[in-house]
């Protein structure tokens, strides 16, 4: 790497050569506070904290945006530099509401690092402020714009990673406010509540709906209160203890919700598997019939993913019939529990409230969907995201670090296979459901039991899988099959793959689809990565972040004894005793579903 | 909001093949129909949605960042007052005020009979006639706040004759 | 319409279009009627109509012609009628002078001497244009030395000179001659920042991507300036040949020009004259059979000051909002979608053609001052006697500028400030008087060029008023994209409100300052970069004046509403109730032929209605 000499405040450095203000200033141990920064989504200089006094330059210029040179003099904490830095947190503080103490964002607030590390002292310059928009329609994310500081990061995730673009900077100047097309609720616009733009949001200006005193109420009431963990949660969850993101604290997670005190701590991993096996039948029955020439909707796409469900009934209305029939493994543990579990424990469902802590923040939509409710009572009660379960464990006073290792219930469901463990990456329940498809089709396992091809955070990644002589009925059939396989995680890419179904160019069998970018590790409702919350070390490797979370997720599999979910006891039991077998008419009222089209903008009167 | 005309659908459609040969030709498309139709409701921003292949809410931010462009039809007679300096030096925000008070709406705001807006203008170039005032393009030049009723009667004693000669 | 295949071509229509200007101008009655904007908003268009109507009812059509023209400058005089070939200058023409006109002047006999100049001291008649003092101390450029031509005749506009510096340029000159060139003539950009134009063309020039675009900014934000609407309306071929050239020297392929959506007229003049060179083979590929090739494109804008800036001008061609971005990377390197881009103002293509002719470079260096080479237009307006478009050579002092030329304040009254640079320029004061105006002296004074605009105010003028209306312009134009900007302009201008309204206190004056510097030093832009100024000027040379509007709550100028009363002077109120029959709020009492009339000071909302109408001029702000 090329490397020149500037001086900061008067001593000289070396630096890399072709980097901004910024990274410079940080390859040698100099942390210049920002605000709105976020690498390789915003860099546009919008908050104007990060300034530092450049010689030749007459006004002072934003570290950020700004090149480095050979020679170039910076002076990163004159006393002129550090005013100007006050006076731009003051400003942007005179326009936000002042609530910090009751806000979703305390303690996990850019802003409020911002002011801490500029020194906010006073807030000099008061008057009026932008008249506010505040949304809360949403079962899933929420909008409160009077703690908005128009960085933009919401605004350039969903349009640039996830290629949707709800939100964009509206009207002009004081005025401005980010928002939907005509400022609407986000449950007017064709959001898809993937939370993409809440894990980029510096403030509380973007969040979550917070359900957890729902299950404070369930308990006041005597219900019956179980829950679910999704495998993404545990590879996350540490971070709201200060543990270094991506550990795996799957023994200490189940420990923390023992003591919570539900019934049950059942592990979604189970449903996943659950999951691979309704949903490899199904790929199984329609490959059968297209190999005997039957018009059959190939190639089949996965739907465990809410947001991208809610994605493809906004955009491919004719394409419905190609996502899998079968529920996200939320949904059918939700299902399991208020039928098979409540006989089974002499319960009424409508006793039940089952909890799932997801890291989606789709998932809280997901639950009201009437699909998913029945008169009396709902499959799903209550979906706490990881942050909140973070949060419920230390508002009731337990100390998760110094836990024990403890572990899921495992009476009836919850043993799992590392097969649904990887359901919480991209790539995933490909890798799930590979493993389980070769064995019925190939009639024993296959050799290695990792799928290297679709593992990563490669954004659109293929495969294929040759197939020989296949299986089909329990027969031999002797037709080979190239099974081809596509696994994308984002919508934007999504887009892509669905654009060629629509165009019937699409060469796949199989596409898992993830709404968001790298997988559930990376949802909605995970522990929040954003640079003004990271340590100084943290931030200089921001990219790699989230591969550790997807690290932890292998792990988990890798630490199962078992790594098929054909091969999972429990799953064996559950059809031998309750469903029967794969697809059948029980397994289809309890565990499937339909999708409708739904119009992106409809009328709304005024 | 009541649905666009077929007519007005049928122009947007030209108006944007007309374009297509230029690069990033947004603007241009969005102010030929505010020009014919005198507004870009979000229903229009739909369909250029989908031929330009740009996200809905990015061309509300557009309709709503630049002045010219306006969510809801404007009046019959569309008032513009001058505020550029010249103008203003000339005691042009007095006439503004005037105006404001006499069709009693705000800058940007139609009354509700459909008759009149008040547009505030920047500067048209004619900085010899302050204060300025043009209604439907029509420059009126040394406006006087007193003048403001007489001119207004006119525009509502020339609706009423149009009214009447109609029945 | 002839297509021009050769430099040789064009050689040949030029001169044939010289001798043919000079035969319409030396020949039977010629008569241009001013078309400009202004003027046609004063009804020259029926002073033309009429004038037609009165040839043609008399088979005149073949002796007597009556074409438009454009702006002549002098727009308060307006409307203007130039009768060749004696070359007299008629102004504030009505419809109804056209008669006169016609049967007296162009009939042949002798001039209507009613509606020339007049100077209204000694009474002597100033029947040509350039006898006129208004024209004596200008220096016409940009303005093509005021020369009568019709806006869209190509044919006019080579008469007067035009296209021979482009042909001089593509026969002699290469891209690099012509980057020389620029930076010798000294010449800097006109649009308001004033960084030499050859300096950024060079940056241009030096990149290695090939596809460079050129922009001409026709944006005029400024209120109160209208220069660049009036070039575009009455030469758009002067802009178009001064792109050209531009293009030539950095290499552009395409260009455009950025017209706001509130020059219409600009923008059809401009068409226009784009159809007709692409028509004649002027503009497109390989121009002439030279390698030269290059076309322009017109792109609006809708309403949005902030795009007169480069970046977010840029911003709005590529269908975004207008918001600017940081530089670097500076547009000559990385500019329209990617790629290298330069911007100029209208004025400043406007020059190219003078200094781009034979003889042209060292004309125009013996212009002006030493670091301020050429000409500056301003549109003189305000308080000012002769309001219109000037065009000085630099070093001319302000005070020729007030008072020479543009005849000095009206109405009798007291010079207090002239205002320059819009909103982001300052006020220069009757101490300032005797400074030469270039670039750099006018920043020395606490103001600075910026694009022309040059408004006079006079003694009832109020400079925290003057302050408050450029903040809130700048806050309804801000983008919103930065918080100095965004907040900081908003709460400046509360500061202000409560200035003029009479609750401040003295520490809101430090806390304004703070705040004025602050922004100044951290905005993205030069919007916000600029903002400040008119404040920090007003604060700077008018402190007494703030001091009284917090100290003594009073506003010396009587113009702060909530600071001042109108009164009905009891002693010389004429009992006439006109004032009361006007008055929208009813607050005024009295009864008529009887007893004097009063205003309610609680119910008055200070529309100045009375005072307008009051016919007997007893009513007064105190």
């Amino acid at each position: 790497m090329e490397m020149i000499t500037v001086k900061f405040d008067g001593q000289e450095y070396q630096v890399p050569r072709f980097v901004s203000i910024l990274e410079a200033a940080r390859s040698v141990g100099f942390d210049i506070p920002t605000l709105c920064h976020y690498k390789d989504l915003v860099e546009t200089g919008a908050c104007r904290v990060c300034l530092v006094e450049v010689k030749g330059m007459k006004a002072l210029t934003t570290s950020c945006t700004t090149p480095v040179h050979e020679g170039m003099e910076i002076n990163l904490h004159s006393p002129r530099v550090l005013r100007a830095r006050r006076h731009s947190v003051e400003l942007i503080l005179s326009n936000h509401v002042n609530d910090c103490l009751h806000c979703t964002a305390n303690g996990r607030c850019e802003l409020q690092k911002a002011a801490e590390k500029c020194g906010i002292r006073e807030i000099p310059f008061e008057g009026k402020m932008t008249t506010p928009s505040i949304d809360r329609l949403s079962p899933s994310i929420r909008r409160n714009s009077s703690k908005c500081i128009l960085c933009g990061r919401c605004v350039e995730v969903c349009k640039k990673a996830q290629g949707i673009g709800i939100l964009d900077f509206i009207h002009r100047g004081f005025e401005t406010v980010i928002g939907p097309a005509e400022n609407r609720s986000l449950t007017q616009v064709p959001c898809i509540y993937c939370g993409q733009c809440v894990n980029v949001c510096p403030t509380g200006a973007l969040y979550v709906h917070e359900e957890v005193h729902r299950i404070q109420k369930a308990q006041v009431d005597g219900k019956h209160v179980l829950i679910q963990v999704a495998p993404a949660v545990r590879a996350s969850l540490g971070e709201e203890f200060d543990l270094p993101i991506g550990t795996r604290v799957t023994g200490k997670m189940c420990t923390a919700l023992k003591r919570l005190g539900f019934e049950r701590v059942y592990d979604t991993n189970f449903t996943a598997d659950l999951t691979v096996m309704e949903e490899g039948t199904e790929l199984l029955t329609r490959l059968k019939k297209h190999l005997m020439g039957e018009k059959v909707a190939l190639p089949q796409v996965t739907s465990c993913s809410p947001g991208w469900v809610n994605y493809a009934e906004y955009n491919y209305h004719e394409l419905l019939d190609h996502l899998s029939t079968c529920k996200s493994p939320q949904m059918m543990m939700g299902a399991l529990v208020k039928s098979y579990y409540a006989q089974k424990n002499g319960l009424k469902p409508e006793d039940i409230f089952m909890v799932s802590v997801m890291p989606c923040t789709a998932k809280k939509y997901e639950k009201t969907r009437p699909e998913m409710r029945h008169e009396t009572y709902a499959d799903v009660d209550a979906v706490i995201t990881t942050r909140e379960l973070g949060d419920y464990i230390k508002s009731c006073g337990i100390d998760f670090l110094s836990l024990p290792d403890g572990e899921f219930d495992m009476d009836l469901l919850g043993d799992y296979s590392g097969a649904g463990a990887l359901f919480g990456v991209s790539g995933g329940v490909t890798e799930a459901a590979l493993r389980t498809v070769y064995a019925i089709t190939q009639g024993h396992e296959y050799g290695k039991v990792v799928f290297e091809s679709v593992r990563g955070l490669k954004g659109i990644k293929e495969t294929t899988i040759p197939l020989k002589n296949i299986i089909i009925d329990g027969k031999r059939s002797g037709i080979n099959l190239d099974l081809k396989i596509a696994v994308v995680s984002s919508t934007k890419n999504a887009k892509i793959l669905m654009d060629q179904v629509r165009a019937g160019t699409s060469p796949y069998h199989f596409i898992e689809i993830m709404g968001c970018p790298g997988g559930c590790i990376n949802g909605g409702g995970q522990s929040f990565i954003k640079p003004g919350l990271l340590t100084f070390q943290e931030k200089l490797t921001m990219n790699d972040l989230l591969m550790k979370r997807a690290k932890a997720v292998y792990e988990e599999d890798a630490s199962r004894p078992i790594r098929s979910a054909h091969l999972n006891p429990l799953i064996q039991n559950l059809y031998q005793e309750f469903l029967g077998y794969p697809n059948s008419e029980l397994a289809h009222k309890l565990l499937h579903t339909h999708y409708h089209p739904r119009t992106p903008f409809p009328n709304i009167e005024e | 909001m009541k649905p666009i005309s077929a007519y007005a659908k049928q122009r947007l459609s030209q108006i944007i093949d007309h374009y297509q040969t230029l690069t990033t030709p947004l603007m241009m498309i969005l102010s030929d129909f505010q020009k014919e139709f005198g507004y870009v409701p979000l229903e229009v921003q739909e369909i250029i949605s989908k031929r330009l292949d740009i996200p809905v809410a990015e061309i509300y931010g557009i309709v709503t960042f630049y002045s010219m462009f306006s969510l809801k039809p404007k009046g019959k007679y569309v008032i513009g007052i001058c505020l550029g300096t010249a103008c203003y030096v000339q005691a042009a925000q007095q006439v503004a005020n005037r105006l404001e008070e006499i069709l009693g709406i705000k800058p940007g705001e139609t009354t509700s009979d459909g008759l009149f807006t008040i547009d505030i203008l920047r500067c048209l170039g004619a900085c010899a006639l302050a204060p300025v005032m043009v209604i439907n393009g029509k420059i009126l030049p040394h406006v006087k706040v007193n003048d403001l009723q007489r001119i207004i009667d006119e525009y509502v004693r020339k609706e009423a004759l149009v009214h009447e000669s109609a029945h | 319409m002839n297509r021009l295949t050769s430099i040789q071509n064009l050689r040949d229509s030029l001169a044939q279009a010289k001798l043919d200007y000079i035969k319409l101008l030396n020949g039977g009655k010629v008569v241009f009627v001013c078309g400009d904007t202004g003027c046609l908003a004063s009804h020259s268009q029926e002073v033309k109509e009429k004038l037609d109507e009165l040839v043609k009812a008399e088979g005149l059509q073949d002796n007597i012609k009556i074409m438009y023209a454009g702006c002549f400058g002098l727009c308060s005089q307006g409307p203007f009628v130039k009768v060749y070939p004696e070359g007299t200058l008629y102004r504030l023409v009505k419809p109804s002078d056209a008669t006169l006109i016609f049967e007296k002047d162009l009939k042949g006999f002798g001039i209507v001497e009613s509606l020339v100049f007049k100077n209204p001291d000694s009474g002597a008649i100033y029947a040509k244009q350039e006898d006129i003092p208004f024209y004596q101390k200008q220096k016409a450029i940009a303005m093509a030395d005021f020369a009568p031509i019709e806006p869209d005749n190509i044919d006019h506009y080579m008469g007067i000179g035009g296209y021979e510096a482009l042909c001089h340029v593509l026969e002699n000159k290469t891209g690099e001659d012509v980057i020389s060139i620029a930076l010798d003539s000294g010449l800097r950009g006109r649009g308001g920042g004033g960084y030499p134009t050859g300096v950024k063309w060079r940056y241009a020039r030096m990149q290695q991507d090939p596809q460079k675009y050129l922009i001409c900014n026709l944006d005029e934000g400024d209120p109160g300036a209208f220069m660049d609407r009036a070039i575009a309306e009455r030469t758009p071929h002067i802009i178009l040949e001064g792109m050209m050239i531009a293009a030539y020297g950095i290499g552009a392929i395409r260009g455009f020009i950025y017209v706001r959506a509130e020059y219409p007229t600009a923008s059809l003049r401009l068409q226009q004259a784009i159809d007709l060179l692409r028509t004649k083979g002027l503009l497109g590929e390989k121009i002439l059979g030279t390698e030269f090739s290059f076309d322009i494109e017109i792109r609006v804008g809708a309403g949005a000051f902030v795009c007169g800036e480069e970046t977010a001008l840029m911003a709005s061609i590529e269908g975004k909002r207008g918001m600017p971005r940081s530089k670097p990377p500076f547009p000559a390197v990385k500019g329209l979608w990617g790629h290298p881009t330069i911007i100029n103002n209208v004025e400043t293509f406007a020059n190219l053609p003078y200094i781009f002719r034979p003889g042209g470079l060292e004309a125009y260096k013996a212009i002006g001052t030493e670091k301020s080479k050429g000409t500056k237009v301003f549109s003189l307006a305000g308080k000012i006697k002769n309001v219109g478009l000037v065009e000085v050579p630099m070093g001319t002092t302000l005070r020729e500028l007030i008072f020479d030329i543009g005849g000095g304040i009206e109405k009798g009254k007291k010079f207090k400030a002239i205002q320059t640079g819009g909103p982001s320029g300052g006020c220069l004061t009757e101490d300032d008087l005797d400074t030469p105006i270039d670039f750099d002296n006018l920043i020395a004074r606490g103001s600075m060029m910026g694009s022309g605009g040059a408004i006079v105010m006079d003694e009832d003028n109020c400079m925290v008023d003057v302050a408050k209306f450029y903040l809130e312009f700048i806050c309804d134009e801000s983008c919103g994209k930065c918080s100095p900007c965004r907040i900081g302009t908003t709460r400046m201008k509360e500061i202000l409100d409560k200035i003029a309204a009479g609750t401040a206190v003295m520490s809101d004056l430090d806390t304004l300052k703070e705040l004025a510097i602050f922004i100044k030093d951290a905005s993205l832009c030069g919007l916000g970069q600029t903002a400040p100024n008119p404040v920090l000027s007003t604060l700077t040379k008018f402190y007494d004046e703030y001091k009284a509007h917090i100290i003594d709550k009073t506003c010396p100028a009587k113009v702060c509403k909530d600071l001042i009363q109108y009164r009905i002077n009891p002693d010389t109120c004429k009992k006439c109730g006109i004032c009361a029959i006007h008055c929208p709020v009813n607050c005024i009492s009295g009864v008529r032929g009887k007893e004097a009339y009063v205003i309610d000071q609680m119910a008055c909302i200070k529309c100045g209605t009375c005072l307008s109408s009051c016919p007997f001029d007893v009513i007064r702000k105190v």
